[in-house]
């Protein structure tokens, strides 16, 4: 099995260095995107189809396409990394960046090349302590040996290169909150239009990519748009980072062709529910997504066929729900989650997360009336698409209403029993 | 779930008050490399904070005019984005700051029971200082480790499979 992202991470996760990188063919698809022009890396990312991996899934090449180039556009041009790993569940681009961080600083080089860039940004979050050394010491080598700063590998191509590190907020991970917080000012996001790309960081032109969809850049680069694309399974194109938490007897994050079945993710990688426990369901790729069931397993893990089951990939690692485990108690941590991380900018999002929360509490400790739920779906349509300025209100929405479609059952028995009938709780 | 708290804040004026808390030399020099990364003084902001965080442990009413000064923007703007970050504290914590992750998976891994024990161990409230001023405990975020759950931070390090156990001679 081909499995480019990981292939040079070391069994013991000490990070690779500069010169490990490159004996294993590293910054080979920079030389080869700098020869190119950079339209031509552009169409040629699109052409891979590349979907953002931070979790909406958009073709990147296509996003950068919007970047208004030519001598009339506006510079300077930024390249932002959202390296923001906060969505609960999720922990796939913390191990890229501490593994192997030649492999997102080759991508965010050749993006940057590819939009005209000058600088780069990387974003990364708070309490990755050990990720902002091994990047800083990265940067720091890939400055010494030519490959950042003035006339790159002397092509004439120049790129500064700068690490950030937040202080918190889930918000910073939203794409227009991020570069409000590299303004140095409060992570709220931006209305849209204009987008990022035409308007971003400091009013200037700007794409923001994810960590792991950086990390595909070098080796479509390197190996071409045919290889990228038979990685697949069905019919998105490349690898990606699985990852499985709760009550699993192997919680972790694998590598595999994007398409894998959930089942095989769950019960091959993952080695299936720990003893005496049964599968209630899963969110599929992180805190914000839909609750699937057993129903699902043999689905394939890709963008399309998870949106048509009614959730969402969105970061591809799995949250496991066990039936030992109490649903309505679990969403209630995810809305505390999400009420305590909105920003407070939009009201839906400000006043309708701690209102859930509480009917929530209410239920959970047996306190609830039947007709909360009605209320709950209500306000879950309150928080849906279209009414915020971002997707935190909506995301937290998801867990919530199919919960209700799921555990139906379970809401009823806390409400009916007056107690929450979980053990544990 | 009775904690809602997350991050410490200090007041409610709309005036930043006390006299301005002059940089050192070495926040002077860090903020200032910090500067150079952005074509706005502004931008560097977080980093600024981080900065005197750094040294001083927190970030006193003083210190963040001293910040304003050196960005050229209002105490008030300092401020507003300090209280927005809960990685930024507007008050002494202890010595250390314990984060226990209390997000989804470690939540189901069983953390409220840990939690419970440090809360009993340290003989303190989750936002509270030990009397001795040697730890803070703050419920935090997802910690992006949620396959080795429960996890938390011990000061700067991540602790994985977190138990009452390795809890205990962390703060023996």
């Amino acid at each position: 099995m081909n499995l480019p992202l990981t292939a040079r991470i070391k069994p013991d996760g000490s990070a690779t260095h500069l010169g490990e990188y490159c004996a294993a063919q590293g910054y080979e698809g920079l030389k080869k995107a700098l020869a190119m022009a950079p339209a031509d890396v552009v169409n040629f990312v699109k052409d891979a189809n590349l979907r953002g991996r931070g979790g909406a899934g958009f073709n990147t090449g296509l996003k950068w396409s919007f970047v208004p180039q030519g001598e009339a556009s506006a510079t300077p041009k930024y390249l932002v990394c959202n390296a923001d790993e906060m969505e609960p569940g999720t922990f796939k681009d913390r191990w890229l960046m501490e593994c192997d961080p030649h492999q997102l600083i080759e991508g965010m080089i050749i993006s940057a090349y590819a939009i005209q860039a000058s600088v780069a940004y990387l974003f990364l979050r708070a309490d990755y302590n050990l990720s902002a050394q091994v990047l800083q010491k990265a940067i720091d080598d890939a400055y010494a040996a030519g490959l950042l700063g003035d006339n790159i590998l002397n092509t004439g191509y120049d790129l500064k290169f700068y690490l950030h590190t937040s202080a918190g907020r889930y918000i910073c991970g939203e794409e227009t909150a991020l570069i409000n917080s590299l303004e140095g000012k409060r992570a709220n996001p931006r209305a849209k239009p204009p987008f990022p790309q035409v308007s971003g960081l400091f009013g200037k032109p700007t794409v923001v990519n994810n960590v792991e969809t950086f990390c595909n850049i070098p080796h479509i680069l390197l190996h071409g748009v045919d290889w990228f694309k038979e990685l697949g399974i069905g019919e998105d194109a490349g690898t990606k980072l699985y990852g499985v938490s709760g009550k699993v007897k192997n919680p972790g994050c694998w590598e595999l062709p994007i398409g894998t079945t959930v089942r095989e993710i769950l019960e091959t990688h993952a080695g299936g529910m720990q003893d005496g426990l049964k599968l209630k369901g899963f969110l599929p790729g992180g805190g914000s997504t839909d609750f699937l069931t057993e129903e699902h397993l043999d689905l394939p893990m890709d963008y399309g066929t998870i949106a048509k089951a009614g959730s969402r990939m969105g970061t591809g690692t799995m949250i496991v729900l066990d039936d030992h485990t109490c649903p309505i108690g679990m969403v209630l941590n995810l809305t505390q989650f999400f009420a305590q991380e909105s920003c407070g900018w939009c009201t839906p999002c400000r006043n309708g997360l701690p209102f859930v929360r509480q009917l929530l509490t209410d239920i959970e400790s047996g306190k609830g009336r039947m007709e909360d739920l009605d209320t709950l779906l209500e306000y879950c349509g309150y928080m849906g698409p279209g009414n915020t300025y971002c997707a935190l209100a909506p995301g937290a929405a998801e867990p919530i209403q199919s919960a209700l479609k799921y555990f139906k059952d379970d809401f009823v028995e806390h409400i009916e029993k007056g107690c929450c009938p979980y053990a544990h709780t | 779930m009775s904690e809602f708290i997350r991050s410490v804040q200090v007041h409610d004026t709309i005036v930043v008050p006390g006299e301005v808390e002059p940089l050192t030399e070495s926040e002077r020099k860090d903020i200032e490399h910090e500067i150079s990364h952005y074509p706005f003084k502004q931008a560097a902001t977080i980093e600024a904070l981080k900065v005197v965080q750094k040294y001083q442990g927190w970030v006193s009413d003083g210190k963040v005019k001293a910040i304003a000064e050196i960005l050229e923007v209002s105490a008030e703007e300092v401020d507003g984005v300090a209280t927005f970050y809960n990685k930024i504290y507007r008050k002494p914590v202890g010595k250390k700051v314990l984060g226990i992750c209390d997000s989804v998976s470690c939540w189901i891994m069983g953390y409220p029971k840990i939690m419970q024990h440090a809360c009993e161990r340290l003989d303190i409230q989750p936002g509270q200082t030990t009397a001795d001023g040697r730890f803070t405990l703050l419920p935090t975020q997802c910690l992006g480790a949620c396959d080795k759950g429960p996890v938390m931070m011990d000061g700067e390090e991540l602790v994985v499979n977190l138990t009452n156990e390795k809890f205990d001679e962390i703060v023996k």
